[in-house]
């Protein structure tokens, strides 16, 4: 599951999704950040949605397994897609 | 359940007999209705106190669950899993890892949100490998039914093993139901949700074997977290890293595994239980109300509009029964100083009771500042605020949610403090806690507004640009800046034991629960009067004797000095008493120990008499304005006016006023800076749960007004 993606740059993250848009999530990249989000169920195979942007672009808000999660674009970037 | 044929018994109340249920840990997802249920479980039989060597506070509460027997609750603050990730949810490893320990549970309820259940699951099914009989409070159900999420019970109850209970906490349905259950000896479920991978195996048996565990879950957990769990000793856990590091256990890879395979489990399990047959609507209520509330424009400012309104309720609601407590204080001393005389009725009429009369005026801000902050809380406004603000604040190493606090602030630091409870991260919050008394509280008012009186004149520019107000103002901002800029100075000291991370539920918006708000504001207002009015009341018994008591016979010296004094500018008698309380004030232990600074203070422009003050306002910045009364020898009326007329009088060895811009301006920026306020440093201490902090902000802040008032003392002479 830890496997870096260092070989995927250009891979997209939820960072890189627009308002609205999906994603279905392939991997994460931190590992220690990475339980934080696996635990909130940010699950490989989970359908993510980029909901909303904070006034000033960050945080941002997600749509995962039906409820709402606001997180920082740095964390954002950690979220790999399919 | 097994029937044992047993002979009748006539009912007598169990006296010795231990009840089979005495421990409850009430456990759950942050915005599960976890605070809902123990406030309907407890009521205000609720006591907040906490775990040695935790900051944090560990709430517990009795429950009637039968007419014979009760049942004390202990809430654990919301976590995700049973792997803490902040100093909060740290509370549960003393709770559950330990089952030598007296706290540990008997039986815990899980609470769960039916319209999030997978996720609330996963909780639940690391609590259940644990072997703990458990509760399932399926909360929120009615929610969950008009979202068109349709759960199946008796499905749901097969497949966990446990008792599941569906209910709505807020309006408290199931709440009886849920009492019954536990009053019963229940079992731990059958099922195991997961199994220790076969290569973490040698670990888990070894540690099983060393510490007499029967449960490989818990063993696994020792693994993991050896780093925290306070009851091993150096040598276990020494012992537990040893045998970690020969088998190559990773913790995050295997914590990672464990979350999916727990993951997989729930969707399985669900698929049979749950059906969802929601109509996609376009968007819903919440996301529709976001779109306004955290609009770029409309956002920060219905946000500015909310602030308004909590300040202005701080400011004129207060102002009410603030004036109540200061009249029934006042009027219960000229009962007892017209009834009795002698020093212990003065101890107990100035010491004592002003010392709580100056506790307990603080309790309407609390209460209303409070009020607002549980009904923000309550509402689901507050997770938008700290939204908002995270980056800007972020900037300044200070995070989302120091937002309220820094603008509690400027009310009263005190409650400000208090709410930055809400703030996880460790270092964030220690550095929001530190700079909020810089913002400029209601208690600089008295002072500020003096000393402008006293020495900028009443100018308008265009009609109606007040310029003793806009003064006014510039203090308020050089307050914030000063906060600001502190946080930024305390970035980079400071390391961070936890990564600052933003990782937080939107919770769903709804209305508030009015038990929830009224019971928050009974808490804090009760945690204010008894923690911080100890030291307050010792502080103010202190000051007391010190200022009315003198070395030897130096009272009556004063005493006779005065009368001779007044005999030969003819006073009144009025005048000769307050003569005499000025002399004796300059000969007490205050007197002396204001003399004896004075060359401390000389730079900043200061003599005796202002040091004096500067003491005893050090419990409170307002009594800066009384001390002054008595020492220009006016009474006790804070009248503004009077004062300012004395203190204009004041004039120095020259003949020249005394009171000079460059004084006066000094004296503004030293009591916008230092850390004039014992209940400040109580309340620190209490939140802290150290004395290093209240400290570092006393000498912090004591010599950056020290430095700002030599300055502004220099330039301006």
């Amino acid at each position: 599951m830890q496997k870096r993606v260092e070989e995927h740059k250009d891979r997209k993250s939820v960072r890189d999704l627009k308002i609205g848009e999906y994603g279905v999530i392939c991997c994460l990249k931190d590992p220690e950040m990475g339980l934080k989000l696996l635990e909130m169920g940010c699950i490989p195979g989970t359908q993510v949605k980029l909901n909303s942007r904070a006034p000033l672009g960050d945080p941002i808000t997600i749509i995962v397994n039906d409820y709402t999660l606001s997180l920082r674009l740095d964390e954002a970037e950690t979220i790999m897609l399919k | 359940m097994t029937v044992v044929a047993q002979p009748e018994i006539i009912e007598t109340p169990p006296v010795a007999a231990k009840p089979a249920v005495a421990k409850v840990a009430l456990v759950g997802n942050p915005n599960s209705g976890k605070t809902s249920l123990f406030n309907q479980l407890t009521g205000l039989n609720q006591k907040v106190g906490n775990f040695p060597g935790v900051t944090v506070d560990k709430k517990t509460g009795t429950c009637q669950i039968s007419a014979h027997q009760k049942v004390q609750i202990i809430d654990l603050p919301g976590t995700y899993s049973l792997y803490p990730k902040s100093l909060d949810e740290r509370v549960i490893i003393d709770l559950l890892y330990d089952p030598a320990s007296q706290h540990y549970p008997d039986l815990v309820i899980v609470t769960a949100d039916a319209s999030n259940l997978k996720r609330n699951l996963l909780l639940f099914t690391q609590l259940a490998d644990l072997k703990i009989p458990a509760i399932l409070a399926l909360n929120m159900v009615d929610v969950a039914e008009k979202e068109g999420v349709k759960i199946d019970i008796p499905a749901l109850h097969k497949g966990l093993g446990v008792p599941v209970i569906p209910m709505n906490a807020r309006k408290g349905i199931g709440v009886a139901a849920l009492k019954i259950l536990m009053s019963q000896q229940l079992e731990a479920t059958p099922v195991q949700f997961y199994s220790i991978p076969q290569e973490v195996k040698p670990v888990t048996e070894s540690i099983k074997a060393r510490f007499g565990l029967a449960n490989d879950y818990l063993a696994l957990h020792y693994a993991h977290q050896y780093k925290s769990l306070k009851f091993l000793t150096a040598e276990e856990a020494g012992w537990i890293e040893a045998l970690v590091q020969t088998h190559e256990f990773k913790s995050n890879a295997a914590q990672a595994d464990e979350t999916i395979a727990r993951y997989t489990y729930i969707n399985e399990l669900l698929l049979d239980v749950v059906r969802v047959e929601r109509v996609e609507k376009d968007e819903k209520f919440s996301n529709r109300l976001d779109q306004v509330l955290t609009h770029k424009v409309f956002g920060y400012l219905i946000f500015l509009a909310i602030l308004f309104l909590v300040f202005q309720a701080i400011f004129t609601w207060a102002s009410y029964p603030m004036d109540l407590i200061d009249q029934g204080f006042a009027s219960l001393n000229g009962v007892i100083q017209d009834n009795f005389s002698g020093p212990l009725v003065n101890l107990i009429t100035e010491g004592i009771i002003a010392g709580l009369g100056g506790v307990l005026v603080f309790v309407p801000q609390i209460a209303i500042l409070f009020a607002f902050i549980a009904i923000l809380e309550e509402t689901g406004y507050m997770a938008r605020v700290t939204f908002m603000m995270d980056k800007i604040m972020r900037k300044f190493g200070l995070n989302g949610k120091s937002v309220v606090p820094l603008i509690s602030g400027v009310a009263c630091a005190v409650p400000a403090v208090m709410s930055a409870r809400t703030i996880e991260n460790w270092k964030d919050r220690m550095i929001t806690i530190f700079v909020t008394p810089l913002m400029s509280c209601s208690a600089r008012i008295p002072v500020y507004t003096v000393l402008i009186a006293l020495v900028v004149p009443e100018k308008y520019y265009f009609g109606f640009l007040n310029l003793q107000g806009l003064v006014l103002m510039a203090l308020y901002l050089i307050g914030f800046l000063a906060a600001i800029f502190s946080a930024l100075l305390l970035k980079t000291i400071l390391k961070a034991r936890e990564r600052s991370y933003f990782i937080m539920e939107f919770p769903v918006y709804k209305m508030p629960r009015w038990k929830n708000v009224g019971i928050t504001i009974v808490e804090k207002s009760k945690a204010f009067v008894f923690e911080a009015g100890k030291v307050i009341v010792a502080i103010s018994v202190i000051l007391w004797v010190l200022a009315s008591y003198g070395p030897g016979n130096s009272f009556e010296v004063a005493e006779q000095k005065a009368i001779v004094e007044a005999k030969q500018q003819s006073l009144s008698q009025v005048e000769l008493q307050n003569l005499i309380n000025s002399h004796q004030l300059e000969a007490s232990y205050a007197g002396v120990i204001g003399r004896t600074i004075e060359p401390a203070i000389a730079p900043l422009g200061y003599n005796w008499k202002i040091g004096i003050a500067l003491l005893t306002s050090f419990a409170a910045r307002e009594v800066f304005v009384g001390t002054m009364s008595t020492i220009y020898s006016i009474g006790e009326e804070e009248n503004v006016s009077t004062i300012k007329s004395k203190l204009m009088m004041e004039k120095d060895k020259d003949g020249n006023p005394y009171f000079t811009p460059a004084r006066s301006f000094s004296l503004m920026i030293f009591y916008l800076f230092a850390m004039q306020c014992i209940s400040t440093l109580a309340i620190v201490r209490r939140e802290t749960k150290s004395w290093m902090w209240p400290l570092a902000q006393l000498l912090y802040m004591s010599g950056l007004a020290y430095i700002m008032a030599f300055i502004t003392f220099q330039i301006l002479s």
